[in-house]
């Protein structure tokens, strides 16, 4: 019965949040200088003050900002997020069509630097002050301070255009005749350049993050006392410091991953790939509000989503955060 | 006499270049035989820790074993590699901590943290046999219903039960040889005198030789069958716990049984009839928390109309047990915590009632020193700045702050200079002393000690309270003094408050309450000391005693 209620609560809160999210979207937008009608007339070569007066009251964008507000929130929670001008497509479904690749792109580069991360962090702790501990800070010295489109392209140019191992650009090889299997390697191999451009800074900041949380770790008692027992290094280091060290690096992860699909903008335009990011940039250079907009929110949704299962995963990790706080 | 179980000779450990000596143990050898309790005394720095850690193999990076030999059941350990003593610990040699709150994994079942001490020493073993080995372990250091402290995680425990755990993990391969550094030192007195009985209990059961490391002479006169006392690396002296005891022949072990406080209780001056500085009246107070979805709120109480009175010039003890609210009570003086119900009358105004400058103001004349002097003072502030800054928020001219900061410094005896330097270039006595000098810049009335020197070695603790007690005549100071410590209670107060879960079961004279403790609880508080037979109060009896 509890639960139920605590659901219900965390569904009104989500709901409250949402909303807020998208009234400030829809605020900031039109704080931008220009309007919609002014961008298709000018594109339709025409831009006589009739035909801009005739596609705002179309638009509905000559009615006064708290009805468009209130008008543009109805239809979020109706799920309906409006009609592309220029695509002359519903949003919903354009965004739909988007959103697989983008958490293809990012899903796997955040779990490739959450992973790798996490191992080099611990393998550089363990060492701390030897010369690997040295050389896997200087090496996620340099992924960090790596522009992430210049990464794309200096990739490019050695593994496709050097090498021409893997694709350069897009989502799949067009007009090939490939089996059920072969179409998986292909989308694979065509994933593997933006993936390592996208991870390359966040595997960074987590081995750097995973290296101090271990180094903490490591000078706790209870590392002595798993010593004490006669268990291996290697079950102490697993059985005992990863699980304890790993939490601030779910916290931090939990945060980033929103910024992650920020910043997939950049490389899935670099890499061409077909994905919310790429539509993100269409959409600006455009000024197709509703697109923009309706990204906005899928994408709030999606780090709300993100931040529910962070803490879902600390307090499995963590059976302390679970438990109230005792009293003095 | 047969082989001893460890054989320490002439062992020396180095520390690492730039510390404060070059050897943290030099030429020091122990024995120690099946069957016997050997205590290893001395204070912090001593080189007694090291000693230990030494044994398992468990010495920090950077120190080494430079001479001698550690012998281990006839094996020299002091050289053997990592993979050999990998199969001594916790098989040939357990340890257990001192902190039994950071020495088990926070985030592991209880079960799982025992099992893995069996599993460590015999992988085959099938899991049938070692659930039935850990509930017989769990079992075997007195706790109760196995069930649930095997499914239990470390948080869910308390500090007694957590060393138990700690125990069992160490017997888990009865071993030849337990050592135990300063087990009891963060527990309150009764849970000690559990801990040592369950030490004392396993030792005997299973023959095993202990080498127990304490700074307490009360814990030597409770449990060693030999004594070693150690100093800067070396020891002093070295004999059967009787002859230690009773006749010391190092100067510095005199210096160290003389430092431990008497449970006797000082005679009080005859308290002027001055009208009571701070009144508390029926003053209540219950923490609620929520414990998630499914379970009922928690309520602790920690105050259940508690009344009290403190004259100016007089020292009240508050002693309790952890948990037993004494604390809350301290910052309910302070108004850091709210009472739900009650008085609190401070000069004859209602404390309670003042709110903003007017409480700004009273806040002023009651000051607090905390327990930890680590966690007390700012790291990245001067010393005279954090003296200064308290009576500069109260107007005074940062030039007049700062010279009486540096006068401060010098009354509680730290050295020309201090003033520049920062906390941690300080020992925790003097890091103490810095903050009574702290508390003492805003010429408070009433001065709350909120276990002051419990932190602290047993002959520093000797020196700040007397540099306590030569303060609250020169200030005429009252002082409230929260401790857990009897001992300390007997040595500084005049009167003595015991507290038991938010209530004060038993107040009065410090000299008379010692001499007759009327409440049970009390009398338990009193019994469980440890080493009460030689430094304790009326019902001890004759040190020849000592030996029975």
């Amino acid at each position: 019965m509890r639960m139920l209620a605590g659901l219900a609560a965390w569904i009104a809160r989500t709901l409250a949040v949402i909303l807020v999210i998208a009234s400030v979207n829809f605020a900031l937008v039109h704080a931008a200088p220009g309007d919609p009608a002014q961008v298709i007339a000018g594109q339709s070569g025409a831009s006589d003050e009739t035909l801009l007066r005739q596609l705002r009251a179309e638009y509905g964008l000559d009615k006064p900002y708290p009805v468009q507000l209130a008008t543009y929130l109805g239809r979020v929670l109706r799920l309906d997020l409006g009609y592309s001008y220029r695509q002359q497509r519903p949003v919903l479904g354009l965004v739909l069509e988007r959103l697989p690749a983008t958490l293809l792109l990012t899903g796997t580069a955040f779990a490739l630097a959450l992973g790798s991360g996490i191992l080099l962090g611990t393998l550089s702790g363990v060492r701390a002050g030897r010369w690997s501990d040295t050389l896997i800070g200087l090496v996620s010295l340099v992924l960090y301070a790596m522009p992430v489109f210049w990464l794309g392209l200096m990739l490019v140019l050695v593994f496709s255009v050097q090498l021409e191992w893997l694709p350069a650009f897009g989502y799949r090889t067009v007009g090939a005749t490939l089996s059920p299997l072969g179409q998986v390697g292909d989308v694979l191999a065509h994933l593997i350049l933006p993936v390592l451009s996208l991870a390359a800074v966040y595997l960074a900041v987590y081995a750097r993050l995973m290296r101090t949380s271990i180094v903490e770790v490591a000078a706790q008692d209870f590392v002595k006392t798993a010593r004490a027992k006669g268990l291996t290094r290697g079950r102490v280091i697993r059985d005992h410091m990863i699980r304890n060290a790993i939490l601030p690096v779910v916290t931090v992860a939990g945060m980033q991953a929103g910024a992650l699909v920020g910043g997939s903008v950049v490389v899935e335009t670099v890499f061409a790939w077909p994905g919310l990011g790429r539509l993100v940039f269409e959409a600006l250079s455009q000024r197709d509000y509703p697109v923009l907009l309706g990204i906005f929110l899928v994408m709030s949704v999606l780090v709300i989503l993100i931040n529910m299962l962070t803490d879902l995963l600390s307090r499995l990790i963590d059976p302390r955060i679970a438990a109230p706080a005792k009293a003095a | 006499m047969t082989e001893p179980v460890l054989r320490i000779t002439n062992l020396s450990v180095g520390l690492p270049r730039g510390a404060d000596r070059a050897q943290a143990v030099s030429d020091v050898s122990i024995a120690v035989g099946a069957n016997e309790i050997v205590c290893l005394v001395g204070e912090s720095g001593s080189g007694k820790s090291m000693i230990a850690h030494t044994i398992l193999g468990l010495l920090p990076p950077g120190v080494t074993v430079t001479g001698g030999a550690v012998t281990l059941r006839g094996r020299d350990i002091a050289t053997a590699s990592e993979a050999e003593m990998r199969s001594v610990r916790g098989r040939d040699a357990a340890m257990i901590f001192q902190e039994p709150l950071s020495a088990l994994n926070p985030l592991k079942r209880i079960g799982e943290q025992i099992a893995e001490a069996v599993r460590a020493h015999a992988p085959a073993t099938p899991r049938a046999a070692i659930r039935a080995r850990v509930d017989a372990l769990i079992a075997a250091v007195g706790l109760p219903d196995p069930e649930r402290i095997r499914a239990s995680f470390p948080f869910a425990l308390s500090g007694g039960q957590r060393q138990r755990v700690m125990i069992a993990i160490a017997m888990a391969n009865n071993p030849a040889l337990l050592v135990a550094d300063e087990p009891t030192t963060a527990l309150d007195v009764t849970t000690q005198a559990q801990i040592l009985a369950l030490i004392r209990r396993l030792q005997s059961e299973r023959q095993m030789g202990v080498l127990l490391i304490t700074h307490d002479f009360g814990v030597v006169a409770e449990m060693a069958d030999r004594v070693v006392v150690m100093r800067d690396g070396r020891v002093v002296e070295q004999g059967s716990a009787e002859a230690v005891l009773t006749a010391p022949r190092d100067p510095y072990t005199r210096a160290l049984i003389a430092a431990v406080p008497h449970a006797r209780g000082r005679a009080s001056p005859n308290m002027r009839a001055t009208p009571p500085l701070l009144e508390i009246e029926a003053l209540s107070k219950t923490f609620t928390t929520r414990q998630g979805w499914f379970r009922p709120a928690r309520r602790v109480v920690a105050a259940d109309a508690i009344s009290l009175t403190l004259s100016a010039g007089e020292t009240v003890a508050v002693v309790g047990e952890s948990g037993s609210g004494k604390s809350t009570l301290g910052q309910m003086i302070l108004r850091l915590a709210e009472p739900d119900s009650g008085r609190i009358r401070f000069e004859g105004r209602d404390l309670l009632a003042l709110r903003g400058e007017a409480l700004r103001v009273a806040r002023r004349r009651i000051q607090i020193v905390f327990q930890d002097p680590f966690a007390a003072l700012n790291p990245r502030q001067r010393v005279g700045e954090a003296i200064a800054r308290g009576p500069m928020a109260y107007g005074v001219p940062k030039a007049e702050a700062v010279a009486e900061a540096h006068a401060l410094l010098d009354r509680v005896g730290l050295k020309a200079g201090a003033a520049d330097r920062f906390p941690h270039e300080f020992s925790g006595g003097q890091r103490q002393r810095i903050c009574i000098a702290r508390a003492l810049a805003l010429k408070p009335r009433i001065l709350v000690a909120d276990e002051a020197v419990s932190a602290l070695d047993v002959s520093v603790q000797a020196r700040v309270l007397d540099l306590l007690a030569e303060l609250r005549a020169e200030y005429n100071l009252a002082m409230l003094f929260i401790t857990h410590d009897l001992r300390i209670a007997a040595r500084i107060a005049d009167r003595v408050a015991v507290m038991q879960q938010g209530r004060i079961v038993e107040t009065g004279p410090a000299a008379a309450l010692f001499a007759a403790p009327e409440h049970p609880y009390t009398r338990g508080l009193m019994a469980a000391m440890p080493g009460r037979r030689l430094f304790g109060g009326l019902d001890a009896p004759a040190p020849e005693a000592l030996t029975a």
